[in-house]
């Protein structure tokens, strides 16, 4: 099953629906708990960053059989230090964003931990693709 | 509709139809939070599999067809000795001016033995929530599993958030507990009930399945509404007598609440003035000792719990809607700093329970006074409890009840979510609820689960309609080839082959 999902860039207030729908979606699959926890964190995380930093993007979301891949490509201004984002604590996010309570700097290395796969390929001035995955129990995706 | 659980555990609902005044309106199914009410055969049917027993559906019916299946009164005589186990939403029940005790004492010559404050329970549960967020170990923001309505939205829309929930007994169930104990520890012999008296239908089917426990100590639950007037009968005696025999009667009891200046002895002052240990002192019956401190009643309001963690970074959130999207965000993990969240499923806290009677934002004032009067009391005393007195913490898991998701298996799961989606962008997207689905995405998911057709749709049904009529007056226009010649009144210009209708 594929679902895309257009991620506005200029709403704030919309920040937050692709996961928000994709949770709908896994609960009436009967996804597991730690499923539908995992996906969300990431998806969410993803969401937010493509908002607060790229004026938004699209995000694809694959379910398959043994897991759920998720794509959220964008045009902003890419990454220049991947290694330096991928801290903990590291922030470019705006003050009125951090106000917001966001931009803690915690978000990809939260996506990394939620993930089972976690690939970013950017590039600065042209955008940023994110890869992610997240797998299934071996028992199943309802297990 | 289909009422067999998911999970294949049946819970003893508390919130019933009366068809008799149910009007088949769209009320109720714009309103339930989990989706679980469905219109049939011009009445509102409930699906038992998904229903939490928030009761929001008891507060917005207009015509008063939701009923909560709490205990009748009469429960009061079927046990040997009686504990009445008060919620303090009760206390709000009453103006400020009516001394708590006096309510107590009140509740005594209705039947019961002994009452025993929930809200003491409620400090116990309190310190046992503290010695969670102590460890640093736990699983954060703590989530309060104290609203059963809260508790069960948890496992039917957000399952991932089981782990999350404390796994302390709510004070309902430590109250029964520790009065239980603590009467036969006075030497009590024979059989001893403890009746809740409830604010909302929740906390009726957690006794009846208990949530994190096996057993309920609790033997039944009695609706603040339906003690009410009994009680105000009572206090009102009470007063009468208070008065022969202290002071001459300054107006009449009978009408009205007595105002403060009427009160017995003990308990004149105002309110704000009287002290703990002034109020503490007028117990005209033995049993009816207020040993509950301010942080105790203060669970009958939102913020109440979450004010006794002043130590931690605690948030409240009340009434179901707004708990659904606390909860929807905490899902995207982004309450991580958050210690600890209060989740109260009626607007005001269990003050505002469909089970109540006072104005919600009346009712919290009076709970606020009430703080005053008591002071601390217990806070202190409950914390050496831990690990030494009963059980404080849940015994079983609480399980994920799937009822949301559309079948067993995933693949057919899968396929029937796509066959959902078709048809809900099929339909008009106006929510009417005239199918008696809530939404046209509920009704597509109906479909798919085989429970209602796409004719259930009235604008589909419409479309079908005018079909069915464009192709009749098709129809009506061919004649046979026998018979098939120009009309007399058609104008003679008219020349086109009859087929062609507009």
């Amino acid at each position: 099953m594929k679902y895309r999902y257009e991620v506005s860039g200029d709403d704030f207030s919309l920040a937050g629906r692709a996961s928000s729908e994709m949770k709908k979606i896994l609960r009436s699959l009967g996804a597991s708990s730690a499923v539908i926890k995992r996906v969300a964190v990431v998806m969410y995380e993803a969401e937010i960053n493509m908002v607060i930093h790229a004026g938004g993007g699209v995000a694809e979301v694959e379910i398959g059989t043994d897991s759920v891949s998720m794509v959220m490509r964008d045009e902003g201004p890419g990454i220049p230090n991947l290694d330096l984002a991928m801290t903990e604590g590291w922030s470019t996010a705006p003050e009125w964003v951090r106000e917001l309570g966001f931009g803690a700097g915690m978000g990809l290395s939260n996506m990394k931990r939620n993930a089972d796969e976690l690939t970013i390929e950017s590039v600065v001035g042209k955008g940023t693709t994110v890869r992610m995955r997240v797998d299934f129990p071996a028992e199943g995706l309802q297990a | 509709m289909n009422n067999t659980p998911a999970d294949g555990k049946i819970i003893r609902h508390a919130v019933l139809l009366d068809s008799d005044a149910c009007k088949g309106c769209t009320n109720c199914i714009k309103h339930c939070p989990v989706e679980a009410i469905r219109v049939r055969k011009g009445k509102a049917s409930i699906t038992a599999d998904r229903c939490i027993d928030c009761g929001v559906c008891i507060r917005v019916c207009p015509h008063k067809a939701k009923k909560a299946d709490s205990d009748p009164l009469s429960a009061i005589d079927c046990w040997d000795y009686v504990i009445a186990l008060p919620a303090p939403a009760l206390y709000a029940q009453f103006a400020a001016g009516i001394p708590v005790d006096s309510i107590m004492d009140a509740l005594l010559t209705l039947g019961f033995d002994e009452v025993y404050e929930v809200a003491e329970a409620a400090e116990i549960v309190a310190a046992a929530t503290r010695s969670l967020l102590a460890r640093p170990d736990r699983v954060r923001p703590l989530l309060s599993a104290s609203c059963p309505a809260v508790a069960r939205l948890v496992q039917v829309r957000f399952p991932s958030l089981l782990d999350h929930l404390a796994p302390v007994l709510a004070p309902m169930e430590l109250a029964a507990r520790l009065a239980k104990e603590r009467a036969r520890a006075a030497g009590i012999q024979g059989r001893i009930g403890a009746i809740f008296l409830t604010p909302c239908p929740a906390k009726v089917t957690a006794y009846r399945s208990p949530l994190g426990h096996a057993h309920s100590e609790v033997d039944a639950a009695i609706a603040i509404k339906d003690l009410y007037l009994p009680l105000l009968g009572a206090l009102q005696r009470q007063t009468r007598e208070g008065e022969i025999s202290a002071q001459p009667a300054t107006q009449s009891p009978a009408a009205a609440p007595p105002a403060a200046d009427s009160l017995p002895a003990g308990s004149s002052q105002s309110p704000a003035s009287v002290s703990p240990a002034a109020s503490s002192t007028h117990t005209s019956a033995p049993h009816a000792a207020l040993r509950a401190g301010a942080a105790g009643v203060a669970w009958a309001r939102s913020e109440g719990e979450s004010d006794g963690l002043a130590a931690y970074s605690a948030i409240a959130v009340d009434g179901i809607d707004r708990v659904s999207a606390l909860l929807e965000e905490m899902e995207n993990g982004v309450l991580a700093d958050v210690d600890f969240i209060e989740a109260l499923a009626c607007p005001g806290g269990c003050i505002g329970g469909p089970l109540t009677l006072a104005n919600p934002a009346l009712a919290r004032t009076r709970v606020r006074s009430r703080e005053r009067e008591r002071g601390v009391r217990t806070g202190s005393q409950a914390s050496p409890r831990i690990g030494t007195g009963p059980e404080l913490f849940w015994t079983e898991d609480l399980e994920a009840r799937p009822s949301l998701r559309l079948h067993s298996d995933f693949r057919t799961a899968g396929a029937m979510l796509e066959e959902l989606e078709a048809i809900a962008a099929s339909l008009p997207g106006l929510d009417c609820g005239s199918c008696g689905a809530p939404s046209c995405r509920a009704l597509a998911e109906d479909i798919v689960r085989g429970m209602a057709a796409k004719n259930d749709c009235i604008f589909i049904l419409r479309e079908r309609l005018r079909g069915l009529t464009r192709e009749l007056l098709e129809l009506e226009t061919i004649e046979p080839p026998s018979l098939d010649k120009p009309a007399p009144l058609q104008p003679a210009s008219d020349t086109r082959p009859k087929e062609t209708n507009p």
